[in-house]
């Protein structure tokens, strides 16, 4: 079932929420618009803070909130975000301990043929290495309500992406959602899938696929990268013959990168493909063409999966 | 604090921060003398920041946003006995919190700084957050001259202008140098308060070795209402040591035993001269 754009559920949830608590606080960098908190900022003027066109100031800002009491979200397109202020991320909001929540919007390749400028396939790999934020890339619209909700009480800097596409309905109502915990959506003996974010619907079109020629999946949205769950992790690959990984981020340093590193320091060998953006000037697309010319399709994934367990 | 007793804090915060940087074999010297006055009347006049009040956000605030002077800021919070004097003779040893630059790992720091151009921004979203709470606080904040090539500055300040921020006030430690040279050598900065005005800032200049006409421009903030607060405080890096005074290359350097010895002395005529006045 088709449901809306995380972005729009992000959005609903955040106005629903700082309605019931004014220390909400957002800050945007002339970015409303693009994070669809247009009726946010007509609803609660008082709680909306906007910096311009000025990402490094929209972070130590939300820092400063923080540090009197406010419950911060700062939002911003992901690229510009995560990588325009890392530094600001790095010191003011991780190294000084402040709960905000950064929260970056069109992340991947949602810009599409805006190409590479717009384009944050970097954002996990830079975030991983910086000590004190969690990350957490949501896959549907259960998952972003949930990880918003959980994001206004968090005590430590949190960083979420998604991207603005409708997404399929994956869970059923009345999950747990926790940060830290992957959600395992399906069980299987021959390949388990480890996927985060978008690309989580992606993966359970290629399982549906394999389980036609009785390759069998267990699927894992793995929506928070930090705190990794090594726990569901360990157990969904303990038993198959393959793993693929699949995100919608560069193959350097990501949710890929993670997967591997574990599981060679638990001496677990495992034909394993690493599905992302490769180290090279991009092809220029849609996000769906993007994504589908770099193996991310059902389809493809269900050759390479073919080709792993042979 | 008598104007007399608080230039003798001067003096004494100045041998704290030689004995300091000369115990721990590193520190930056030059810097952390220019600003120490400003620090003392701070916290001895105006901030009224102690231990007891430091968790409550109730109060007025400091962010260091040149938190390479944290010998300065070291010198002044143990002097508020938000530690102990033996803490501070941990100051760069193996595991100790008292590293080269302020963390919140610090009884009575508020922020982590040390890269620059981010304690403005931080201090902007502090003086919103006040606002929107109603608190009748203020935010204090101390950049470097050299600092002020950082964009971000102008970003923050930009913002403050937009908030009409008058519960910020903004201290420039205008010590006219920078780790390569002269500011107006490395990057031109003036004419800085046109520059600052043009921005809809109130700005006032004061000579900042001075903690008479310090003390009176803080009582005189609010200088305009609805409009943010920035004092240029024209200073003199590496006040007090005659041999460290406007020469670079004690930006972040360490005494030796002599110089130290010298540089004791020289605080100890100064500190007679002022008792005698």
């Amino acid at each position: 079932m088709i449901e809306k754009a995380n972005l729009e559920v992000f959005a609903e949830t955040l106005l629903e929420l700082a309605r019931k608590d004014k220390d909400i606080i957002v800050v945007t960098s002339d970015s409303r618009g693009s994070g669809k908190l247009t009726n946010f900022g007509q609803e609660l003027p008082d709680q909306i803070i906007e910096v311009g066109i000025a990402e490094q100031n929209l972070v130590g800002i939300c820092a400063g909130l923080s540090a009197v009491g406010k419950k911060v979200f700062g939002v911003s397109p992901s690229s510009f975000l995560t990588a325009r202020s890392l530094e600001q991320i790095k010191n003011d909001i991780a190294y000084s301990d402040h709960p905000v929540t950064l929260v970056g919007i069109s992340a991947g390749v949602s810009y599409g043929q805006l190409g590479a400028t717009h384009h944050s396939i970097h954002d996990i790999a830079v975030l991983r290495a910086i000590n004190n934020i969690n990350i957490v890339v949501p896959a549907d619209n259960f998952e972003t309500k949930e990880v918003i909700k959980s994001a206004v009480n968090f005590k430590h800097p949190l960083f979420i992406r998604f991207g603005k596409r409708p997404m399929t309905k994956l869970h059923d109502d009345g999950h747990k959602f926790i940060i830290g915990n992957g959600i395992k959506l399906k069980s299987g003996n021959d390949l388990a899938i480890i996927a985060t974010g978008e690309t989580v619907q992606r993966a359970l079109k290629a399982c549906e696929l394999l389980e036609k020629i009785n390759i069998n999946c267990t699927l894992i949205s793995m929506h928070t990268i930090k705190p990794f769950d090594e726990e569901v992790f360990l157990n969904s690959v303990s038993k198959v013959k393959a793993v693929i990984t699949i995100e919608e981020h560069s193959v350097s340093g990501g949710l890929g990168e993670k997967c591997a590193s574990v599981m060679m320091q638990k001496n677990i060998h495992l034909p394993f493909k690493i599905l992302g953006f490769p180290d090279e000037y991009m092809v220029n697309g849609s996000q769906k063409d993007v994504l589908d010319h770099y193996n991310m399709s059902a389809e493809k994934i269900l050759e390479i999966a073919k080709k792993l367990i042979k | 604090m008598s104007i007399k007793n608080l230039k003798l804090k001067s003096i004494e915060y100045r041998k704290k921060i030689l004995e300091i940087i000369f115990n721990g074999g590193a520190g930056h010297t030059a810097g952390s003398l220019s600003c120490i006055d400003i620090l003392n009347v701070l916290y001895n006049k105006i901030l009224d920041i102690n231990p007891n009040n430091f968790s409550s956000y109730d109060r007025n605030h400091y962010i260091q946003s040149k938190g390479h002077s944290v010998e300065a800021l070291y010198t002044v919070l143990c002097d508020k006995k938000f530690f102990s004097k033996d803490d501070l003779l941990t100051l760069n040893k193996f595991n100790s919190h008292f590293i080269g630059h302020p963390t919140k790992k610090i009884p009575g720091i508020e922020h982590n700084t040390g890269a620059l151009g981010h304690g403005l921004s931080v201090a902007v979203g502090m003086a919103i957050g006040l606002k929107l709470n109603n608190k009748n606080f203020k935010i204090f904040t101390l950049l470097g001259d050299g600092e002020l090539s950082e964009g971000s500055i102008w970003e923050a300040l930009l913002s403050a202008n937009k908030y009409n921020l008058d519960n910020l006030v903004v201290i420039v430690d205008r010590n006219k140098l920078q780790i390569t040279g002269k500011t107006e050598d490395v990057n031109p900065i003036e004419p800085l308060k046109d520059k600052f005005n043009s921005f809809g800032l109130s700005t006032k200049e004061v000579d900042g070795n001075s903690v008479y006409e310090l003390n009176e421009v803080f009582l005189k903030t609010p200088f305009e209402k609805n409009k943010v607060n920035v004092i240029i405080a024209n200073t003199v890096k590496g006040k007090g040591i005659s041999f460290m005074e406007n020469e670079v290359v004690w930006h972040h350097k360490v005494p030796t035993k002599e110089q130290y010895n010298l540089a004791l002395n020289e605080l100890e005529e100064l500190k007679i001269n002022i008792e005698n006045d």
